[in-house]
């Protein structure tokens, strides 16, 4: 495994300038990063540069750097794969490619955000870095069941207020007042807000 | 495929037909001859700055052809021919040059008057951007006076043109972060003129820099302005987008021969391949090229000032990516 994944990072191509569109993956200062813009920039006469911005895929930062035009990065061994999620030991959490079933662990720091989405089998898009799991992006809406929330008002119904309800994964959303424990809501995991009950079956 | 639609809006090619024929009238109305020569020619440009499309030998050709980086060097083979006044607007073509501000096939209007020097030159320059985009006056900045002005560093300080002063170094990382480690000197300035100087001319309406070092001065002659060596060149800034280059023209035709050895000769530092010497130009400048200055204007550019485009894709009909 372990020469596997050197013979991998070290066959990987360089990328000229012009070669920078959004969303390439390069390596610059030893971290992989995301292309996000490439700008051209030249004088009337004499040396082209390009104002390049890109995102630090390990920190989210965005850095922006100026390049002579021509200059190169070495591409970065960056993949995204839809894995399921199995379990955690509670140091790494593991997910399966499920038409392989290889198992890829990620450390909290790859989980980040994403760990109170995460529900058994569920299907999750893990960035790999040199093989490794660097981030973990849940889908967009997620349907997860309601363990804890204080019971509605009878006859209160759409129009009223909202609550707090504790979801099977351990994240808390506001939910309207009708919708009782044992529920199964739909989620949307970008803005942490309840949108609907689950369609049923 | 879903993007064979031009990348320009319609109304915005009307507008590009407009102005072709208001340059044309411009130049009957003072007499300027409009002129045609070949885009494809047997020798090209030594400009370490300018990236080349060779077309390969066809047929019984026995050498690559090269595609005009602009068509200064026929025109001044008019020129020496004796046509007097001449303009020409044409397709130009350097390699790699693809953005917002720029695309590597573009329209250039490019121009000589004889017997004018680059002073008279920028005049009539100021006078073609009144007629097209109804700017009113003009500032000329010589280039040390900008830099000291903007940065507050002499670009014209004694120095090994290899090697950067520290304290320019220091201006680009506290406005840039950081630089490219391996440029010259003439290089680094590119860098502070495109990133440091030119965004802060986006207020200043029209703006002529000029007395370039002469390290810069490409085939412009060299003069003495107060005691120093300075190019007779300047670049014309409308709204800090930087539109036009003028010369006043090299015509001593040894000083020529030398500009394009140094040319080559800084290629090689570069480490980039020699380029072949045109020797038609230098047999033209032999025979006499007249006293005159010539100055290149970018057409789409000015046609995205006119109509306050923020990209040339507005202005050209299909532009690199999708022609």
């Amino acid at each position: 495994m372990i020469t596997f994944l050197i013979n991998r990072s070290s066959t990987m191509p360089n990328f000229s300038t012009n070669e920078f569109k959004p969303g390439l993956k390069v390596m610059l200062d030893g971290e992989p990063c995301s292309i996000l813009e490439n700008e051209f920039v030249k004088p009337g006469k004499g040396q082209a540069f390009n104002r390049v911005k890109l995102r630090n895929l390990k920190s989210g930062r965005v850095w922006e750097r100026t390049f002579k035009s021509g200059d190169t990065l070495e591409g970065a061994d960056v993949m995204d794969v839809d894995l399921e999620y199995s379990y955690t030991d509670g140091e790494f959490w593991h997910f399966m490619d499920p038409s392989t079933y290889e198992q890829y662990g990620a450390d909290r720091d790859a989980v980040g955000e994403a760990e109170k989405w995460l529900k058994e089998q569920e299907r999750y898009e893990i960035t790999l870095y040199n093989g490794s799991p660097l981030a973990v992006t849940p889908p967009n809406f997620i349907e997860l069941e309601i363990t804890e929330t204080d019971p509605g008002l009878k006859g209160d119904t759409a129009q009223g207020g909202s609550k707090p309800a504790t979801l099977s994964t351990g994240a808390v959303v506001r939910v309207p007042l009708f919708i009782t424990e044992g529920e199964v809501i739909r989620v949307d995991t970008r803005t942490g807000e309840y949108v609907s009950r689950a369609s049923k079956g | 495929m879903s993007d064979w639609r031009p990348s320009a809006p319609l109304v915005n090619l009307k507008e590009r037909a407009v102005l072709l024929a208001q340059l044309r009238t411009f130049f009957s109305d003072r007499a300027v001859l409009e002129v045609e020569t070949p885009l494809l020619s047997h020798a090209t440009v030594p400009d370490p700055g300018i990236e080349i499309f060779p077309v390969p030998a066809a047929g019984s050709e026995t050498a690559p052809r090269y595609l005009q980086t602009s068509p200064e060097f026929a025109m001044k083979r008019l020129l020496a021919a004796g046509t007097g006044d001449i303009y020409q607007i044409s397709k130009a073509f350097r390699q790699g040059e693809a953005g917002r501000h720029h695309n590597p096939e573009f329209t250039l209007l490019e121009w000589y008057r004889v017997g004018w020097d680059h002073a008279a030159l920028i005049r009539e320059v100021a006078e073609l951007l009144s007629a097209v985009l109804g700017t009113k006056g003009w500032q000329v900045w010589p280039y040390r006076a900008l830099f000291m002005e903007l940065l507050d560093i002499d670009p014209m300080a004694d120095g090994d043109p290899g090697a950067v002063p520290e304290s320019w170094l220091s201006v680009a990382r506290s406005r840039l972060g950081d630089v490219p480690q391996d440029l010259d000197r003439d290089a680094f300035l590119d860098l502070l003129m495109s990133h440091c100087i030119e965004p802060t001319l986006g207020d200043w309406g029209v703006v002529f820099v000029t007395d370039f070092p002469p390290s810069q001065a490409a085939l412009a002659r060299k003069t003495r302005v107060a005691g120093d060596s300075v190019a007779a060149r300047f670049e014309c800034y409308v709204r800090g987008r930087e539109l036009a280059n003028g010369y006043w023209e090299q015509s001593d035709a040894s000083s020529l021969a030398q500009q394009l050895e140094a040319d080559n000769a800084r290629r090689r530092y570069r480490q980039l391949a020699e380029r072949p010497i045109d020797q038609r130009l230098l047999a033209a400048h032999e025979h006499g090229l007249p006293e005159c200055a010539g100055v290149a204007l970018g057409v789409d550019r000015l046609l995205a000032l006119k109509l306050g485009a923020d990209s040339l894709a507005e202005v050209i009909s299909f532009t690199w990516p999708v022609a």
